[in-house]
């Protein structure tokens, strides 16, 4: 039986209790308690190549809305790459090339008709590393995308900020000096400066790559409960090298090797109790 | 047995070799400057002597024994009046090739072209000055100076003079094509150098190329930009044969420039002109001298003042940038 991608996900958010199986039997997915089976983005037979070079291969995969998946694996599996085509980031990319189908809400953002520089403003991303704008002001920095958008009302602009900063947990630290530059925070709060600015633009979906990778033990666990608290309102991609970390924040968890998703689960079970040997190796430590 | 042997390694005096002429390599630097500078003074001693400080202010200039009079005020100003009007129409220039190579252009002709404006960069003052003098004051005196002589001269000062083609505006648009290849050269690396995340923070925003740019880009190189369009003008200011070629020669009061289509003079070029001329026992002498000490430090107070304007650009936010 052929489906469509929006049917699908129109079926994923009519049915109360959806069962997979009736849309995607080969690849099951056990529903979870966190987001009402309904899901978010979906990733059909995704695959990138960089100059003919295969980096990911035929990924399918369904991301739940309101949850945080994880996507782990060793450097060079292809978990940035994927995280990158989301967003079409890698429009930017030299010799990269997408095949396959990101529907986000019933929308293929590699549709011919869907802009990428609008589609960008749907979805957030913070990096690696974190990167203010170095000339600007906290409170430039987080404006900055709504500015770009268009926004110029000086009571909205506040607020949102003032929102978006509270998001991200930064607005206590930083609330008497917003007019200070932004570069002259710690890493940390740099980082959640990001995560703010980011949120800002109102994504419905946000995307981190491993976002507490440059970042000391205490300013990455602020990083993370920021996480388990945006989950409330945003659907979360996050890729980590960390696995400790994958366990803390996240609901799904994807597995990647070699371009290949190897498995994709509920974290707990690829953790606890994974179906396949490679990623029980992986993530017991014995490669990687 | 490992152990004695890394013990017995000590080999330390290459190390006090490597000092040594590091040091004294480093100090070659600072023996060139004091000699210049000494001899460029005890040279022009004479003239100070004479003159005093009004050889600074002046603005006669007469070399006929017995007669003698030097200022050099109007060659001071024509240096930095070519210069300035040199960089008012380079750096929009090369900022767009800058621009253009970095962020625009494919890569299939980046390459090429990037090449192409290093080579520019490489070819030697005496190309453009011949080039300026037979071919491009030409064109620029029919197409550009009589046309705009004759529409705006009777009613801006600037443009009164009847172009002759071998005038201020002439040495400095020429000087302009010559400073462009440098300016634009050492832009487009800074602006590649600005991290690929920084442009990604406003890529993921939704900008567009030119918001990308504008938010992100230029912010971050702004410093190291101003230093690409100071090194520029640090070579217009000392730069000599292509203006001794066109820029009219004249010395005196009416050298001061105060028109574009003006015969004028700057330090360098009045020096080029007239060293020939200066005999060695006369006053002529130590006031050309005095011109190149002059010259010295305009080009010493420019450097000088990028620094500053640097320095000030980058620590307009405490921990900012450091571009250049």
């Amino acid at each position: 039986m052929e489906m469509s991608a929006l049917d699908v996900l129109n079926a994923m958010k009519n049915d109360e209790q959806p069962s997979t199986k009736r849309n995607e039997p080969e690849k099951e997915i056990p529903n979870d308690m966190t987001n009402d089976g309904k899901y978010k983005v979906l990733i059909e037979n995704l695959a990138v190549s960089y100059n003919g070079k295969k980096a990911i291969k035929d990924i399918n995969m369904k991301i739940p809305d309101k949850a945080v998946t994880a996507l782990i694996g060793p450097s060079g599996c292809g978990k940035t790459t994927l995280l990158r085509t989301i967003n079409r980031m890698h429009d930017l990319t030299k010799g990269a090339e997408v095949t396959g189908k990101i529907i986000i809400d019933g929308e293929n953002v590699y549709d011919s008709h869907i802009n990428p520089i609008l589609q960008r403003r749907k979805i957030g991303m913070v990096f690696q590393k974190p990167n203010p704008f170095p000339t600007m002001s906290i409170w430039d920095n987080v404006a900055a995308g709504l500015k770009l958008n268009g926004v110029k009302d000086k009571g909205i602009l506040n607020e949102i900020v003032e929102d978006s900063l509270k998001m991200a947990y930064l607005w206590d630290e930083v609330k008497d000096e917003l007019k200070k530059p932004a570069v002259a925070l710690s890493g940390g709060q740099q980082q959640r400066l990001c995560i703010a600015r980011a949120l800002a633009i109102q994504p419905e979906v946000l995307l981190m790559d491993e976002p507490a990778s440059a970042l000391d033990p205490i300013a990455s666990q602020k990083i993370e409960q920021t996480i388990i608290e945006l989950k409330k309102h945003y659907t979360i991609i996050i890729v980590t090298h960390n696995m400790q970390q994958a366990l803390r924040v996240s609901d799904r968890t994807g597995f990647m090797y070699l371009g290949d998703m190897i498995e994709y689960d509920k974290t707990e079970t690829v953790f606890k109790n994974p179906k396949k040997e490679l990623t029980s190796n992986y993530v017991q430590g014995r490669f990687g | 047995m490992s152990r004695d042997l890394l013990a017995k390694k000590k080999n330390f005096h290459w190390d006090s070799i490597f000092k040594i002429t590091a040091t004294c390599a480093g100090a070659f630097v600072l023996l060139i400057m004091v000699l210049i500078f000494g001899q460029l003074l005890s040279d022009s001693w004479l003239i100070w002597e004479k003159e005093g400080l009004s050889f600074v202010t002046g603005d006669r200039w007469n070399p006929v024994e017995g007669r003698e009079a030097f200022g050099a005020l109007p060659y001071i100003a024509g240096t930095l009046v070519t210069s300035l009007i040199a960089l008012c129409i380079a750096v929009p220039l090369s900022l767009g090739i800058a621009m253009f190579l970095s962020e625009i252009a494919p890569t299939r002709i980046r390459e090429p072209i990037s090449f192409i404006v290093e080579l520019l960069a490489a070819v030697p003052s005496i190309i453009y000055g011949l080039w300026g003098l037979f071919t491009f004051r030409i064109v620029f005196k029919d197409w550009f100076e009589s046309p705009t002589h004759e529409a705006l001269g009777e009613h801006i000062f600037l443009f009164r003079d009847a172009p002759f083609g071998l005038d201020i505006l002439t040495a400095s648009v020429v000087l302009a094509i010559m400073i462009i290849p440098t300016i634009s050269a050492v832009s487009r690396e800074i602006l590649l150098a600005v991290p690929a995340i920084q442009r990604e923070a406003a890529y993921m925003l939704g900008a567009t190329k030119w918001e990308v740019f504008r938010m992100s880009v230029l912010p971050y190189a702004k410093s190291g930009l101003i230093g690409a369009s100071i090194l520029g003008l640090g070579r217009a200011v000392g730069e000599t044969m292509a203006v001794t070629m066109l820029i009219g020669n004249a010395v005196g009061p009416k050298a001061f420039p105060f028109g574009f289509f003006q015969q004028g003079n700057s330090l360098a070029s009045i020096i080029a002109n007239e060293f020939n001329e200066a005999s060695p026992v006369s006053m002529y002498f130590p006031a050309l001298i005095g011109l190149g000490l002059i010259l010295l430090f305009v080009s010493l107070a420019v450097n000088v003042c990028a620094h500053l304007i640097i320095r000030r650009v980058t620590n307009a936010h405490e921990g900012g940038i450091k571009g250049f």
